[in-house]
């Protein structure tokens, strides 16, 4: 691979953009090589004769080729195709020569800026950390050709202009990048660059197609499931039934007869059996005799870790926020205290978790979906007794991760180190989960209880105390210290503690469980199960006001805010108000989450008993619309993705064995549950922000309070209680 | 030995015949744009056609399908008559931006292409009927539908 020789060299030119809008810890463009001679030494014929490569982001071949460095793991959410639409602007590029490579692992250049110095994608945060460093990575390599032709030509630099790859002058000289990236290598590196103004922008804010639509209609996209290397195993690993368990004694006598199995070994996790294919290796693990150790297992039933939950929500907890006096606000109501319960959820990301280990002399090679680079390279050198740069992560596609991918304790990766180490055999490893292994192992969205009390009085909210009872995800992980203040976690509490309604007395208290049961950010995280509460709870205060649901709250809201205007503009499209038809129903919710603001009008009817959802509405505003049917698409599948959620997904316990096990009994949304979903984006002239999560907190809230409009029933807690419909 | 017939070319296996098809396929042939998702014949990551009809091939075994027809995507014809569907399928994806992780979109893809030799102009009932069995965790349904009609109308 080029640019990771590349970055052996060390970087000359660090000084570029210094002290311009980006961290410091950051170079933009740093060190360049004549990568040709690379080419040679590594023996890779197919590699371009010379590779203008200004900087670590973008390699340009002398076949035209753009090759934009991803430094952001391409899940679904589109990122690919948008870190490349940066730069292909600034560049004066011709989309149809751009392409993406996933980025090494080198954290010195890749990090994520809003993470400090690691490598990760979550949040939301990729297009909005890259925002300006992608587009001065364009812009200064542009620059560099113009100088380079200036030269050239013999003209002054302004004269010449680029359009589609094409370098131009009115004398009638042109070139294309490939004719000089020769020289154009050799130009020094600016020391600043001016971006573009936005009224030039001609890919910024239209629809590029994806850059990975091809490989993935095609079946030639490749995961890290469809690895191979020479003399791989596969391992499957057998896990205890209960949380927190561990291996007691085993016996592999029948497990290494399977035809194809070629070890077997204990890791801290459980049983792997390695064999020459997954079928075999599924087989003997089939054909192991464990005997389990429960006594640090979470061994407890779903019904029983609530009732624990039921009785702390009514004990004082930690505060996490306070405005007035809440209690006094609800002196002498008639509120009855709502509770709200959510579940454990599992991930269940389509392709299943997966990674490909190889022992390197003084480290590994991987394989994978990696989401947390710098979590995964330091936690297998851990394993490894070795330093995370001796940990090479070749990052691929990933088949969806819904944060599963991104956990702090790097799981899986951890694991198949753990496998690798402990082999005699030292082939490469393909460690699989099964469909059963992801449902049943752990580190899903945490179950949650809330405890609301509100009210109104003369058309306003009077007071309102919550109490939320969680698994904290933060707590004892490396985010802890900016993520955990005082004991709360902010990911328990975000979009409660930080709601944009004006409510005058108002306090939320904290309850954070202990169980074995590990838990991680779901997509949307906290605000998964938050806005549900917040936004079921508004609407029950407007009908008991008397009020609009939509007029309600923007009476809580500031006139001419970004909260009001996708309210309104969901609510406009929508024909908010409209005469349903009889069981039919309109639901209005809104949420901010990950820097940007989502309303939605959910359209419902109750068919033979059936709640169908036939419609959603959909108004976003996350700042520039850097492609716009990106955020179409992600918005969409939020949709998709959370529907399920609403409908019927449950993880729950049975004297601590998980109950689900596949998709007959966790069953994600199907085709013809989808509803229609038109998405509207506001206008805007802000700062990007993130899109992958936000369109799936309001959806529950807003069918919920459909429902409610169609039947007059609440529900309050997910997934909805169907049967209470029918 | 099992004797399969997998994009035209015969393959002769020293496999058992309870073999799943989709191992096979993706262990033992490197054939691995047919996907592995649930292993229980409930998502359709798996999908390839035998002898002209969709099947999951997770829950297909080798032994059963010695003498018939097996596509996978790879095996797609690329141009002549037979092309025509599989083409319009995957031009009307690709037109739409369907995919996102596009971790299932193999096995969609593939479902797709036997409605529309089956039905060419599918309503949306048709649609959410035939595709039922094609979970697609990343919640792409709307384009789904609506690039199948875009490749119907294209066929037309
Ligand atoms: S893998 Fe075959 S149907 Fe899911
Ligand atoms: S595109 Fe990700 S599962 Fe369908």
């Amino acid at each position: 691979m080029l640019i990771q020789k590349s970055q052996t060299i060390a970087p000359s030119r660090r000084s570029f953009l210094k002290g311009a809008a980006l961290s410091t810890s950051v170079f933009v463009l740093g060190s360049f090589v004549p990568l040709g001679r690379f080419a040679a030494a590594e023996g890779e014929a197919a590699a371009p004769a010379a590779v203008f490569d200004p900087n670590m982001f973008l390699r340009i071949g002398s076949d035209d080729s753009v090759v934009v460095l991803c430094k952001h793991l391409e899940m679904g959410q589109g990122v690919s195709t948008g870190l490349a639409t940066l730069v292909a602007e600034e560049l004066d590029a011709d989309w149809s020569k751009v392409g993406f490579d996933f980025a090494p692992n080198n954290p010195k250049v890749y990090n994520n800026l809003f993470f400090g110095p690691y490598i990760g994608t979550g949040g939301s945060t990729s297009m909005a950390n890259s925002w300006t460093q992608m587009r001065q990575v364009g812009a200064a390599a542009r620059s560099m050709f113009v100088a380079a032709a200036a030269k050239q030509w013999n003209v002054p630099a302004s004269e010449i202009t680029v359009l589609n790859g094409v370098l131009a002058h009115a004398s009638g000289k042109s070139a294309r990048f490939g004719e000089l990236v020769e020289v154009a290598m050799q130009e020094a590196v600016p020391t600043a660059v001016a971006l573009k103004d936005p009224k030039d922008w001609k890919y910024i804010g239209q629809q590029l197609p994806r850059l990975d639509s091809k490989g993935k209609t095609t079946g030639t996209a490749v995961f890290a499931i469809d690895i191979r290397r020479p003399g791989m195993l596969t391992a499957v690993v057998a896990r205890p039934p209960q949380f927190g368990g561990s291996v007691g004694s085993f016996d592999d006598g029948a497990a290494r007869k399977v035809p194809g199995v070629v070890e077997v070994v204990e890791v801290p996790s459980g049983v792997a059996v390695l064999a020459k294919d997954s079928w075999a290796a599924m087989r003997g693990r089939e054909a192991l005799k464990i005997s389990w150790k429960a006594d640090k297992a979470e061994t407890r039933s779903t019904d029983a870790i609530v009732a624990e939950y039921r009785d702390l929500a009514k004990t004082p907890g930690l505060p996490a926020a306070k405005k007035g006096d809440a209690a006094a606000g609800l002196a002498g109501s008639d509120s009855a205290e709502a509770e709200f319960l959510f579940p454990y959820l599992a991930h269940a990301p389509m392709e299943p978790m997966n990674c490909v280990i190889e022992l390197t002399a003084d480290g590994a090679e991987i394989w994978a979906g990696s989401q947390f680079q710098s979590i995964d390279d330091y936690a297998v050198s851990q394993v490894l007794g070795t330093t995370p740069d001796k940990i090479k992560i070749h990052t691929l596609l990933s088949g969806g991760s819904f944060g599963r991918r991104a956990n702090a304790s790097a799981d899986w990766v951890v694991e198949a180190a753990q496998i690798a180490k402990a082999m005699k055999t030292k082939a490469p490893v393909h460690l699989l989960w099964t469909r059963e292994d992801d449902i049943k192992g752990g580190f899903y969205r945490p179950m949650a209880l809330h405890r609301v009390k509100a009210d109104v009085k003369d058309g306003r909210v009077s007071g309102w105390q919550h109490t939320i009872v969680s698994k904290s995800i933060i707590t004892g992980t490396p985010f802890e210290p900016m993520m955990v203040k005082e004991g709360v976690d902010a990911t328990t509490v975000e979009g409660v503690a930080d709601t944009p309604y004006a409510i005058e007395n108002f306090s939320v208290e904290v309850h954070n469980v202990k169980t074995a049961v590990p838990v991680l950010w779901w997509r949307s995280v906290g605000h998964s199960h938050t806005a549900h509460v917040m936004e079921t709870t508004m609407d029950e205060l407007a009908h008991k006001a008397g009020a609009d649901p939509l007029a309600f709250r923007l009476a809580h809201l500031k006139d001419g805010s970004r909260e009001a205007g996708v309210l309104k503009l969901a609510a406009e499209k929508a024909g908010w108000g409209k005469e349903m038809p009889k069981g039919s129903g309109q639901g209005i919710a809104f949420h901010h989450s990950f820097g940007s603001y989502v309303g939605m009008v959910s359209e419902v009817s109750m068919v033979d008993g059936t709640l169908k959802v036939d419609k959603v509405i959909a108004a976003v505003d996350c700042g520039i619309a850097i492609n716009p049917d990106v955020i179409r698409a992600q918005v969409e599948g939020a949709i998709g993705f959370a529907l399920s959620a609403v409908l019927r997904n449950r993880v729950t316990l049975a004297e601590g064995v998980v109950e689900q096990s596949n998709f007959d009994d966790y069953e994600p949304t199907r085709i013809k549950e989808m509803p229609a979903v038109e998405v509207h984006i506001v206008k805007s002239a802000e700062a990007p922000t993130g899109i992958g999560e936000p369109g799936l907190p309001p959806l529950a809230p807003s069918i919920g309070n459909a429902v409610f409009s169609a039947t007059g029933k609440r529900m309050r807690s997910l997934p909805f209680d169907l049967g209470a419909l029918a | 030995m099992i004797t399969l017939n997998i994009n035209g070319k015969t393959h002769e296996l020293d496999v058992e015949p309870e073999m799943p098809l989709l191992w096979v396929l993706r262990d033992r042939l490197e054939l691995t744009g047919t996907k592995f998702g649930c292993g229980v014949a409930q998502c359709g990551a798996c999908t390839v056609h035998i002898d002209g009809e969709a099947h999951r091939s997770c829950s297909t075994m080798v032994g059963d399908v010695q003498d018939r027809e097996i596509v996978t995507i790879e095996g797609l014809p690329k141009d002549g008559p037979d092309s025509k569907v599989a083409l319009a399928v995957q031009a009307a994806w690709q037109k739409l931006d369907v995919v996102q992780c596009g971790y299932c979109q193999s096995g969609q893809i593939m479902s797709a292409i036997n409605l529309l030799t089956d039905n060419p102009t599918p309503t949306d009932d048709d649609i959410n009927a035939s595709m039922e069995g094609n979970i697609c965790r990343c919640g792409t349904y709307v384009r789904i539908r609506h690039a199948i009609h875009e490749a119907a109308k294209d066929l037309a």
